[in-house]
């Protein structure tokens, strides 16, 4: 590079930073990890003229607890369902009431007025999905929409299952293959629970999270995972399929929220606006795989997604799905013991 | 007129004041850098947990209680925490054999290096510190790609015929410890090195000279003179050992829980940071007693030489 190239160079980098410095705004998103679409943000910093930044966090619990603390300069925030009633009962939460937004008119009608927020008057969807069970069906042809492929696992699959260690969702399938409901207090359901998962241990291979690379590479022949994650190692193996189990299966989703500490809230209410736009909606999807709540965006998601059988709910299996709740501390206290006895 | 005297003292109470005011950078730091966190840690295990998360400030010695001991969740028997003792004692056992598996083979690696003209020793210390400079992360992700069932290990030994199907190392103790071995090997080296060069090797000549056997000249001669850079070498390791966290959880499967594990589930999903933070002390005391009887130990064995 010679030195006119590089006086160029320079010129151009100081009118791009005065050019930021000319932005209408910014706002501060903190979001999971690869999870957030560029080409949505760049598409919504041209059209606001608005400075986007994005920070990582990688569980509900770390963003939880960094809010809590304040003083961390987010405007927006993405919580999962099970959460945003802590987070409003916390009083962390502005209320931007995107109920009465414009594009409100997008969200489909179950997803208008959930438990977790009764009458939108905090949270936008931003993606939804389910947990079930991924088979790599070259290592087992047999029935596989059964939490019995984790916790009663056939001999083909004995020491090739792999679980997410997510000790909600664990437990939540495990009641269920039992017959309990979820965040039960029930001794009796526990105590199948406990012996239940204690049995099943010593037929996983690991319980982790990584494993898309994992199932691809056949390291794992099952798991239990997120549908999103499941669609991308279809994707990648053609004999990998993802089952919903009949016993029931979760159901969650993650939403767009305001914090009350924001400093960026008109800014951050044009973005909740923004997202229930269908073509934005299905711009987010694309990027990270899940469903989203907004009707209409269907004919903007790309083909591999549209009639997904990880994305779409075959009918069948629709009624077995259930929200997944936040059990009350007690519980949790429970479940935390049992989770302890299993990893010990 | 003041006294010679006066004047003394006068001088030695300034003397000691520049001393506070020199030290006073040092001890700020180590107050607000090392104990104060400590303290917090310490106020918090005798706090109540919240709801979901942090604590509550209300006096609970709950956290100390459920330890050692744990309310059997089903018949409401109160007995000593089996659980927290199982995993208590697997990471220990981790941490001993990592420091036994690395003092095996930094020992003779040290001895190597040592013994090599002067020139080339720079380069095998060189060689020992390239792994430092990549993160831990990554070392063991290189570990897990060589013992994986597609990884080079199997690969190569299917092509030869040797085994019908791959080798389950990954997921087990032994990749565990391949693992430890490897990632910690460079802290046992590296201070068993610093004091073997210094080791006047007429000495282990004189031994040879007075018929003493090649065992009985490393017993007698050589190992007791190493002996500080063996200490520091166990030290170096077996403290991170017993916490370590991400190479269990990537090579191991993250089925079995190690101490660190245990720790991180009360801070993250069981909501419960009074234990953690109790969790975590207990961890401390752990090491300090260790420490405690391994130099006195280490001491009253001393060689008398010279």
């Amino acid at each position: 590079m010679n030195w006119k190239t590089t006086a160029t160079a320079m010129g151009l980098a100081l009118l791009a930073s005065t050019g930021l410095a000319r932005a209408d705004g910014v706002l501060n998103i903190y979001n999971w990890g690869n999870y957030t679409s560029p080409d949505v943000i760049k598409k919504f910093e041209a059209k606001y003229n608005i400075k986007v930044s994005i920070t990582d966090y990688d569980s509900n619990d770390t963003a939880l607890a960094k809010v809590r603390q304040g003083g961390t300069g987010f405007d927006i925030a993405v919580p999962s369902q099970t959460y945003v009633p802590i987070w409003i009962k916390e009083g962390l939460l502005l209320e931007t009431d995107p109920g009465k937004m414009e594009n409100f008119k997008n969200v489909a009608p179950e997803w208008a007025n959930p438990e977790f927020d009764p009458g939108r008057k905090y949270s936008v969807p931003w993606a939804w999905g389910t947990i079930g069970v991924v088979v790599n069906t070259d290592a087992y042809k047999g029935p596989a929409d059964t939490w019995g492929i984790v916790f009663n696992t056939p001999d083909e699959l004995k020491g090739k299952v792999n679980v997410v260690p997510e000790m909600n969702d664990v437990i939540f399938a495990a009641i269920k293959y039992v017959g309990g409901q979820q965040c039960t207090d029930d001794k009796a359901v526990l105590k199948k629970v406990r012996d239940l998962l204690v049995a099943a241990k010593p037929n996983w291979i690991a319980m982790e999270y990584n494993t898309i690379e994992k199932m691809g590479a056949g390291d794992f022949k099952a798991t239990s995972d997120w549908n999103g994650s499941a669609l991308r190692q279809r994707l990648a193996n053609a004999a990998i399929h993802y089952n919903y189990p009949k016993e029931g299966f979760g159901l969650w989703s993650d939403n767009v929220v305001v914090l009350k500490e924001a400093k960026n809230v008109e800014n951050a209410k044009l973005f909740q606006n923004f997202i229930m736009d269908p073509e934005n909606a299905a711009g987010l999807s694309a990027f990270h795989r899940y469903a989203n709540a907004i009707t209409g965006s269907d004919k903007y998601m790309p083909a591999d997604m549209k009639d997904a059988p990880e994305v779409v709910i075959p009918a069948d299996a629709k009624p077995k799905g259930e929200f997944q709740k936040m059990c009350a501390p007690e519980t949790q206290e429970l479940y935390t013991k049992i989770w302890t006895e299993l990893q010990k | 007129m003041a006294t010679a005297e006066e004047v003394a003292k006068a001088a030695e109470r300034r003397d000691v004041r520049d001393r506070w005011l020199l030290s006073a950078p040092a001890l700020l730091v180590i107050l607000l850098a090392a104990t104060g966190p400590l303290l917090i840690v310490l106020v918090y295990s005798f706090l109540t947990p919240g709801a979901y998360g942090d604590v509550k400030w209300q006096f609970s010695p709950d956290a100390w209680i459920s330890v050692f001991m744990e309310r059997d969740i089903f018949d409401d028997t109160l007995s000593l925490a089996a659980a927290h003792v199982t995993i208590f004692w697997r990471s220990i056992k981790l941490a001993v054999v990592t420091t036994l598996a690395t003092l095996a083979l930094g020992f003779p690696t040290a001895y190597f290096m040592a013994t090599r003209s002067e020139k080339t020793r720079d380069l095998w210390l060189f060689l020992i510190t390239i792994p430092f400079w990549t993160n831990l992360l990554i070392r063991t992700f290189a570990v897990l790609q060589i013992i994986r069932n597609e990884g080079i290990i199997n690969t190569i030994l299917l092509k030869l015929g040797i085994i019908s199907a791959p080798i389950q190392i990954l997921y087990t103790d032994t990749a565990i410890l391949i693992g430890m071995a490897y990632v910690y090997l460079p802290l046992m080296v590296l201070p068993i090195y610093a004091s073997m060069e210094k080791l006047d090797f007429r000495l282990v000549e004189a031994g040879y000279d007075l018929y003493a056997t090649r065992f009985k000249v490393l017993r007698k001669i050589i190992f007791p003179l190493v002996k500080p850079g063996v200490i520091a070498g166990s030290i170096l390791v077996f403290i991170p050992a017993l916490g370590a966290y991400v190479t269990p959880v990537v090579l191991g499967g993250g089925k079995n829980m190690m101490l660190s594990n245990l720790i991180e589930l009360q801070f993250g999903q069981g909501r419960n940071w009074p234990l953690g933070s109790a969790l975590s002390i207990t961890v401390m005391v752990i090491v300090m007693l260790a420490l405690l009887a391994y130099v006195r130990n280490a001491g009253k064995s001393g060689v008398r030489h010279g």
